[in-house]
């Protein structure tokens, strides 16, 4: 199927086979790997993206579902290569440690603190719960989402 | 192990009428695609193998919350996150405002819908349980037309409902709560968002101090949501106390025979429903009381509860 779907701000056209999901997608037709691919049945996180300015799992849903939709990926947080002030916080907090989750904490934390700017860390947990990092213990994630909402609030 | 999804035809229907048509001639070769967050999964470990999907997502006509004549319907392509947000539901079904936010993550919220719930029919899920103990009504269609089917005829077995191949789930039907009604859904599960182990949803309406309604169903104790009626007979017509609750919870768990499994073995569960049940009528008595003190202080200048018909769409 043919299919046009806005990317971090930009239309991309592409023709896809039904059965393709939103993360293959994004990752093999339109060379964006900043979405990473774990458990490829909607348990781990790491996949999620942000569609209609909702956190939805990217493994979960098809390509051919998203044709019309704004589609904001890892990569679009930073498009001229600065980190956002998301990412920043979350370096300066020493959130992560091999990367493979990243992607989808940021991508799920972006979302939470869009709609929950005032969010505190029991809030921040709840968000966040659905995602699995190997390697944190979560503590330092929570630091840094915690930091980002308290520096974005001192504005 | 997952895999990528096998080989599967994709069907985009503009209307219901025309998903209907396409579920008679596939009948049981074909999977509506609501959400997706059971059925991609169940396709990714090859747990689920339709050969064309019926992807439903577009259907505006499935999806919204409107109330009349004392009910609220909801449209089976209504989103977990939409139904959440509704003021509605909060309103007039708050054991369903309760359950919502228990549904796994946001991100699963996002996409997940209130019919894809019912017609998985997870006996873990949030929603069976809530769809039960209100006595919903789930309205069915096909080429014959509408068949209204009452909760307790709808879940048959595990991931099975009395649903026929050629019939699409429009939309489903709550009873409003009315006034002096609290509700409450407790469970325990390993994390927040997972599954539960055992789940309850509770409802008690109060009407001068006393249950004049009592609802009470499980989710986890077996393959299909289980109804506490022994329990809810107990309660009705008495005042709420420490003593009932517990007597309550005794009726509820004595004849259950739940599963064991790697979340634990049927006592742990048995024990952890009967917790579960006196927690639960706590909450939502003191949730009923001071949702009739509210009612009493806006009894006269509330148009919004008088009002028939209000609508509202994502
Ligand atoms: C990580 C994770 C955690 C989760 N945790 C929970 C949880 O804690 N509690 C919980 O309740 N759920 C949980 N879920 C499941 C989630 O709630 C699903 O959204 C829901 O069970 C199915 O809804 P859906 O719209 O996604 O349906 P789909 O996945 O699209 O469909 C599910 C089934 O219902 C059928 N179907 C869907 N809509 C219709 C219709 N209108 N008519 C006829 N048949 C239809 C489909 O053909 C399919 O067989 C979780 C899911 C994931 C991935
Ligand atoms: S890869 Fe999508 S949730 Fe794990
Ligand atoms: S940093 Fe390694 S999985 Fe989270």
């Amino acid at each position: 199927m043919d299919i046009t779907v806005s990317v971090n701000g930009a239309a991309r056209a592409a023709s896809v086979e039904a059965r393709k999901t939103l993360a293959d997608f994004l990752r093999e037709d339109l060379d964006l790997t900043g979405t990473h691919v774990g458990c490829e049945h909607g348990v781990c996180g790491a996949c999620t993206v942000i569609v209609d300015g909702r956190a939805v799992r990217s493994c979960l849903m098809l390509a051919v579902q998203a044709a019309g939709s704004e589609v904001t990926t890892i990569e679009g947080l930073a498009p001229d290569g600065a980190l956002g002030p998301l990412q920043q916080a979350m370096r300066d907090s020493h959130s992560f440690q091999c990367g493979f989750c990243t992607p989808g904490f940021v991508m799920q934390a972006s979302a939470f603190l869009r709609a929950h700017p005032d969010a505190g860390e029991q809030e921040i947990r709840e968000a966040l719960s659905g995602n699995i990092c190997r390697c944190t213990g979560y503590q330092s994630i929570i630091d840094g989402v915690l930091l980002a909402a308290r520096r974005s609030r001192e504005g | 192990m997952p895999v990528k999804l096998p080989h599967v035809e994709y069907e985009v229907p503009a209307t219901v009428a025309e998903a209907v048509d396409l579920l008679a001639e596939h009948q049981d070769e074909a999977s509506v695609l609501a959400g997706g967050q059971s059925l991609i999964p169940l396709m990714a470990l090859r747990l689920a193998r339709p050969a064309v999907l019926i992807d439903i997502n577009g259907l505006g006509e499935m999806s919204g919350v409107s109330v009349s004549d004392g009910r609220v319907s909801i449209g089976a392509m209504t989103r977990e996150y939409v139904a959440e947000e509704s003021e509605t539901v909060a309103d007039a079904v708050p054991l369903l405002a309760a359950a919502l936010p228990l549904i796994g993550h946001e991100a699963i919220r996002s996409r997940g819908t209130i019919g894809g719930s019912l017609a998985h029919a997870d006996p873990a899920a949030e929603l069976p349980a809530v769809a039960l103990a209100l006595d919903a009504e789930l309205v069915v269609r096909s080429r014959a037309g509408d068949r209204v089917v009452p909760a307790a005829q709808w879940f048959e077995g595990y991931l099975a409902t009395s649903r026929r191949p050629d019939e699409i789930l429009v939309e489903v039907r709550f009873p409003a709560a009315g006034p002096g009604t609290g509700a409450a859904f407790q469970e325990v599960a390993r994390r927040h968002g997972d599954f539960a182990i055992v789940g309850l949803a509770a409802s008690l309406t109060l009407a001068d101090g006393a249950i004049s309604d009592a609802r009470l169903a499980f989710a986890g104790l077996g393959d299909v949501p289980v109804r506490a009626a022994d329990a809810e007979a107990l309660l009705v017509g008495e005042e709420p106390s420490a003593e009932l609750f517990e007597e309550a919870a005794r009726r509820a768990t004595d004849g259950i025979d739940p599963p064991a499994d790697l979340n634990g073995s049927p006592e742990y569960r048995k024990k952890v429903a009967a917790t579960l049940v006196r927690r639960g009528l706590r909450a939502a008595a003191d949730s009923a009381r001071h949702n009739s003190a509210r009612h009493n202080s806006a009894r006269h200048n509330s148009a919004r509860h008088n009002s028939a018909h209000a609508h509202e769409r994502p």
